[in-house]
C-alpha cells in the first residue's frame, strides 16, 4: 500500500441556516482555502471527489452544480459519491492506491436548512414497512438509547456528560454551532425531548461544508513538515432493519476498527456521534481510554452535523491536529443512517 | 500496485416498464445472483459492494444502498454508493474495479439499478426551483436542439437517426433482456411522431426498471466464472461543467479526452480498426453520429457517413450497440453498467444471439448530464 | 407459485411523500434577480476570464472563482439552436407544437433555454434576433418568469461566426 497522506484541510462556519448563500457559494472560500494552504493549483489536483444527497438539497443532480464551486474546465477526473464525504475520502484513498493519481481533493457539502431535515432523513428508511408508520431519525435514536440505557449501566447523566464535554469543547472551535459551558445536573433537569433523548442529546441541524486534500508518499512531504499519514481505512455496513441487530453495540464499526488497526493508544479520537449515547458506545466499541485520549477535541457532531458533511470533518480535524503537531495519532469516525447503520474508521498518524 | 482487474461474472434483470413482480430489494437480487451464478460464487465470497443509480428522487428512496444492504448481502462489509448522473453506472463499475487495481480487495460485487416506475419520474428530474430558469421541455427537448446543430453544423442527411433507430431496435430483438421488443422498419421509425423535431418517438429511449451486476476479481480468483474472464485494459471518466460559457455541447471536450485518456491506456491508436465492437450510451438515435466522432471512430463531421453505410450495424466492420442499446433498454441508473456488461459480454464469448464472432475488444461508454460527465472501459479477452 | 396465489400479491402501495424545501437563490442570483422587475438583464462576470454568465449563479464555472462584476445586457439576443416539441411538458401551458430554443443575449457569452412564441414554427432558425415578451407591469417579480416568451424581432439573422462557439 502507497502512503498517503492528509496535508490541507478546511471547513465554513457551520450554521443553522445561511439564508444569503446557496451550496455554490458556501463551497467556493473552503475550496480555496485548502488549495491555498498547500499552495496547490487545481492543475495540481489530479483527482476530485465529493459527497453530497439530493434529497437533502432538494433537487436532483443537485452535485452537478457543486462542481461549478471547484472548477471544472479543462475537464476534470472526477467522481461523486451519494455518502458523507468520509467516504468519498475513502474513495479517493483507493484512487491513489491504484497508482493512477499522487494528490486528490475530497468535500462535502450540505444545506440542512432547505427542507426539514428529519422529515428528509425519514426517506432514508425502508419505503414499504417503514417509512409510512411516520417514524424519523430522532425517534429511532430514541429506541435506540433505551434500550442502551435498558441493557447497561450507564445512565442519562453519562450521556448528559458527553453534551457537557463536546459542547464544552466546542467553545474554542469557530467553526461550531452550539457550544457552551453547562454542568450534567443543568442538563438534566430539562425535560424530555423524544424520551429519553432531551435536546442536548442530539445534534444541531447546521448547513456546512468542508475540503481534505490528500497526496501520496514524498508529495505529501514536498507539501507539509508533518503530513497526516492513513495508517489504516475501513468501512462497514449492518442490516437496515433496526429488529436485525443489536443496537447496544455498533458492530460494523468493531470491523471496521479490526481492519483499519485502530488499537492501542490514541491522542485524539473525533468521533461522528450525532446523538449522546452513540458517544458512550462508539467509545466502548473502539476501546477508547478517554482519560489518555482527547475526545471530540472540535466539539464533535453535537456541536455541528451537516449531513453528508460531519463525518468528513471528523477527519479533517482529526488529521489538523497532527498537521499543527498537537497529536501524534488520531482517530476518526464518521456513520450514516438511523442507529450508526454504518461506519468508518480511519487512523491517522504523524512521522513521530 | 495496479493490479489486473477480470470480469468474471455479469448479470441483469428482464427489463421492462414496469417490473411490478419485484419490489427494489427483489430488483437488484435478480441481477445480483445471476452475476453470482455466472461466477460461480455465492454471497459469501464477495469482499465489498459497490452500487450505483441515478438520482434518488426516482424512487422516492434517499441513500438507498442503506435500506438495500441486506438485500446485497452487505452486512458486515463495505458497501458505497456512486452517484455520477446518467454515466453513473459506468463509473460505479470503474470505482468497484479501483477496488481490486489498488489491492483493497480480491472480489467486488458491482450493482446498478433504477426503478422508475417507484416514483413520477417527471416529478423526480422536474422539481420546480423558484429562482432558476423556467422549465421549457424534458430530456428530449433539452437535448435535441444540440442534435439539431450537429445536422446544420455538418450538413448531416436528416435520416440518419432514422437508420440508427431501426439498427438499434431490431438489435434488441436478439437480446432477451431486452425492453422494447419490436421489429421496426425505416418507414415504422420514419413515420413515428416526432416528439422534438429533430426526434422521433421510435429515436428515443423507453423509460424502464431494470438493474445490472457483475463481479470483478483480481488474477487469482479470474478462472472461476463460467465463461472466460473479461479483462480490463483501460477505464477512465472526465467531467466539464453543465453550464460554461463557450462550451461545444455537440463534440464535448470531456467526452474526447476520457476517450483519448482510455485509449492511450488501452495502446489504441486507431479505434475503428483495434476495437472490435462497442456498446456505447444513445439515448436518441442521433448520438450514435455524434459520438462516432466524439470517440474517434470517425473525424469531426463524418461520422454519420459510418452509419449510413452500415459500419455500425451487427455485421458491418465496427458493429456499436449489439445489444439494442439504450434506445431499446433504459434503466437510467443502470443504463451505463449494461454498457460496460455488454463489452465484458463480448470478449467473453457470452453475447448469445448478439454476439460480434471472434471480439477480442470492445468499448463500454456511458455519459450524463447534459453530456458533461463521461465514463468509458476498454476490454479484451486477454490480460493486459 | 400457483397464479391463485399471484393473485393475491401485493405488487405496489401508495406511499404519499412530501417535502417543502425553502430554497436559497445565493447571492449572485439574488442580485440578478433584483432587477428582473426594472426589465434588465443583468450578467455577471469575473474578471479573469472576462466571459459573461446569464443567469448567474455564482461562479465561474471553468475556475470556481465568483462572479463579481455586473454587465448590462438588455433584452434582445438570437437563437442558437432549437427544437419543435410536439409533446406537452409537465407544467407548461402552452399549446403544441412549440419552439424550445437555446436563446443567446447580446453581450452574453452562454445562452439559456427559452421558449419562442409570436412566430411561425416553419421560420424559426439558428441565427434568427428575438426579444423577450415581459409580464404586465403589475406582474414583474423577481422571477425569470416575469419573461412570457422570447420573439422574433425581424432584424437580419446574425452572422453564424458570431454564435458558433455559444451553442
Amino acid at each position: 500500500m502507497r502512503e498517503v497522506a492528509v496535508v490541507s484541510f478546511a471547513q465554513a462556519p457551520n450554521v443553522r441556516r445561511d439564508s444569503d448563500r446557496n451550496e455554490v457559494e458556501i463551497l467556493m472560500p473552503v475550496l480555496h482555502e485548502v488549495r491555498q494552504k498547500v499552495g496547490l493549483d487545481r492543475s495540481d489536483i489530479d483527482f476530485v471527489v465529493h459527497g453530497s444527497t439530493d434529497f437533502q438539497a432538494g433537487m436532483p443532480f443537485s452535485f452537478v452544480a457543486a462542481l461549478d464551486a471547484y472548477g471544472a474546465w479543462p475537464p476534470i477526473n472526477e467522481s461523486h459519491v451519494e455518502m458523507d464525504g468520509a467516504w468519498a475520502l475513502y474513495e479517493a484513498w483507493v484512487k491513489i492506491q491504484t497508482g493512477e493519481v499522487d494528490t486528490a481533493l475530497v468535500f462535502a457539502y450540505g444545506k440542512g436548512s432547505p427542507g426539514d431535515l428529519p422529515d428528509v432523513m425519514r426517506l432514508q428508511l425502508d419505503p414499504y414497512l417503514l417509512y409510512p408508520l411516520g417514524v424519523d431519525p430522532v425517534g429511532l435514536a430514541a429506541l435506540q438509547a433505551r434500550a442502551f440505557l435498558d441493557s447497561t449501566d450507564h445512565t442519562e447523566a453519562d450521556m448528559a456528560a458527553v453534551a457537557v464535554r463536546d459542547r464544552k469543547n466546542g467553545t474554542s472551535n469557530p467553526c461550531a454551532q452550539v457550544v457552551g459551558d453547562f454542568t450534567v445536573e443543568e442538563l438534566l433537569s430539562e425535560p424530555p425531548f423524544v424520551a429519553p433523548l432531551r435536546r442536548h442529546d442530539c445534534p444541531p441541524i447546521s448547513d456546512g461544508a468542508s475540503a481534505v486534500i490528500l497526496a501520496a508518499d514524498g508529495r505529501a512531504r514536498d507539501l507539509v513538515p508533518s503530513p497526516a499519514w492513513i495508517r489504516g481505512i475501513d468501512h462497514r455496513i449492518e442490516a437496515a432493519p433496526l429488529g436485525n441487530r443489536d443496537l447496544t453495540v455498533s458492530a460494523s464499526t468493531r470491523i471496521a476498527a479490526e481492519k483499519a488497526g485502530a488499537s492501542g493508544d490514541f491522542d485524539i479520537a473525533e468521533l461522528h456521534a450525532p446523538f449522546t449515547h452513540q458517544s458512550i458506545i462508539l467509545e466502548e466499541v473502539l476501546g477508547i481510554d478517554s482519560s489518555t485520549a482527547s475526545v471530540n477535541p472540535s466539539g464533535g457532531a453535537l456541536c455541528a452535523n451537516p449531513l453528508m458533511v460531519a463525518g468528513l470533518t471528523r477527519v479533517g480535524e482529526a488529521a489538523q491536529r497532527i498537521l499543527d503537531g498537537a497529536a501524534g495519532r488520531a482517530l476518526a469516525h464518521a456513520t450514516s443512517g438511523a442507529c450508526l447503520q454504518q461506519n468508518l474508521v480511519c487512523v491517522l498518524e504523524g512521522d513521530g | 500496485m495496479a493490479n489486473n482487474v477480470a470480469i468474471v461474472g455479469i448479470g441483469q434483470t428482464k427489463h421492462n416498464t414496469q417490473r411490478e413482480d419485484l419490489s427494489m430489494p427483489g430488483l437488484v437480487r435478480e441481477a445480483a445472483k445471476r452475476a453470482l451464478e455466472d461466477a460461480q460464487m455465492t454471497w459469501a465470497d464477495i469482499d465489498a459492494i459497490v452500487i450505483g443509480k441515478a438520482p434518488d428522487t426516482f424512487e422516492g428512496l434517499m441513500m438507498p444502498e442503506l435500506f438495500l444492504a441486506d438485500a446485497l448481502g452487505a452486512p458486515g462489509k463495505p458497501i458505497l454508493r456512486v452517484h455520477t448522473a446518467g454515466s453513473v453506472g459506468g463509473s460505479t463499475a470503474i470505482v468497484a474495479a479501483n477496488l481490486v487495481k489498488a489491492g483493497v480487495h480480491e472480489r467486488v460485487l458491482t450493482v446498478a439499478f433504477e426503478k422508475q416506475s417507484e416514483s413520477n419520474a417527471m416529478w423526480a428530474l422536474a422539481m420546480k426551483i423558484p429562482f432558476a430558469p423556467p422549465l421549457v421541455a424534458g430530456a428530449g427537448g433539452y437535448f435535441a436542439p444540440y442534435v439539431r446543430a450537429y445536422i446544420e453544423r455538418h450538413h448531416v442527411p436528416g435520416d440518419i437517426g432514422i437508420r440508427v433507430a431501426v439498427k438499434d431496435t431490431n438489435n434488441g430483438l436478439l437480446n432477451p433482456y431486452a425492453h422494447k421488443q419490436m421489429k421496426v422498419t425505416y418507414e415504422d421509425v420514419r413515420d413515428s411522431m416526432m416528439l422534438w423535431d429533430p426526434i422521433r418517438f421510435l429515436e428515443s429511449c423507453p423509460s424502464s426498471d431494470g438493474a445490472c451486476a457483475m463481479v470483478l476479481t483480481s488474477e487469482s480468483h479470474a478462472e472461476s466464472g463460467q465463461a472466460r474472464p473479461a479483462w480490463i485494459h483501460g477505464m477512465s471518466w472526465r467531467s466539464e461543467p453543465t453550464m460554461l460559457a463557450r462550451q461545444d455541447k455537440v463534440n464535448p471536450v470531456a467526452g474526447q479526452e476520457c476517450a483519448k485518456d482510455v485509449y492511450a491506456q488501452a495502446g489504441i491508436t486507431d479505434p475503428r480498426k483495434e476495437i472490435d465492437c462497442a456498446e456505447v450510451y444513445v439515448p436518441f438515435s442521433w448520438f450514435e453520429p455524434k459520438w462516432l466522432e466524439n470517440l474517434f471512430f470517425a473525424p469531426e463531421g463524418e461520422g454519420w457517413k459510418l452509419t449510413e453505410e452500415g459500419a455500425t450495424a451487427l455485421d458491418g466492420d465496427i458493429p456499436w450497440n449489439m445489444s439494442g442499446g439504450v434506445i431499446c433498454t433504459n434503466p437510467i441508473g443502470a443504463s451505463g453498467m449494461l454498457r460496460f456488461a455488454e463489452a465484458a459480454m463480448q470478449v467473453r464469448g457470452q453475447a448469445g444471439e448478439h454476439q460480434v464472432d471472434g471480439a477480442s475488444t470492445a468499448l463500454g461508454h456511458a455519459y450524463g448530464g447534459g453530456s458533461q460527465f463521461f465514463a468509458m472501459w476498454v476490454v479484451r479477452d486477454s490480460k493486459p | 407459485m400457483s397464479e391463485g396465489a399471484t393473485e393475491d400479491l401485493v405488487t405496489g402501495i401508495v406511499v404519499p411523500v412530501s417535502i417543502q424545501y425553502d430554497y436559497t437563490a445565493g447571492e449572485a442570483a439574488s442580485r440578478f434577480l433584483a432587477h428582473i422587475p426594472e426589465k434588465r438583464l443583468v450578467g455577471q462576470r469575473h474578471g479573469d476570464t472576462g466571459l459573461v454568465y446569464v443567469p448567474p449563479r455564482g461562479s465561474d464555472p471553468a475556475d470556481g472563482e465568483p462572479t463579481e462584476q455586473d454587465v448590462e445586457l438588455g433584452d434582445k439576443g438570437i437563437i442558437t439552436t432549437f427544437c419543435v416539441v410536439n409533446v406537452p411538458f409537465a407544467g407548461q401551458a402552452v399549446e403544441c407544437p412549440y419552439v424550445c430554443a437555446q436563446v443567446l443575449l447580446d453581450g452574453a457569452d452562454i445562452p439559456f433555454q427559452a421558449l419562442i412564441q409570436e412566430a411561425d414554427v416553419e421560420a424559426i432558425h439558428a441565427g434568427m434576433r428575438i426579444e423577450a415578451v415581459w409580464v404586465d407591469d403589475d406582474d414583474l417579480a423577481p422571477t425569470l418568469e416575469s419573461i412570457r416568451y422570447f420573439r422574433p424581432t425581424g432584424e437580419p439573422d446574425a452572422d453564424p461566426a458570431s454564435y458558433k462557439d455559444h451553442m
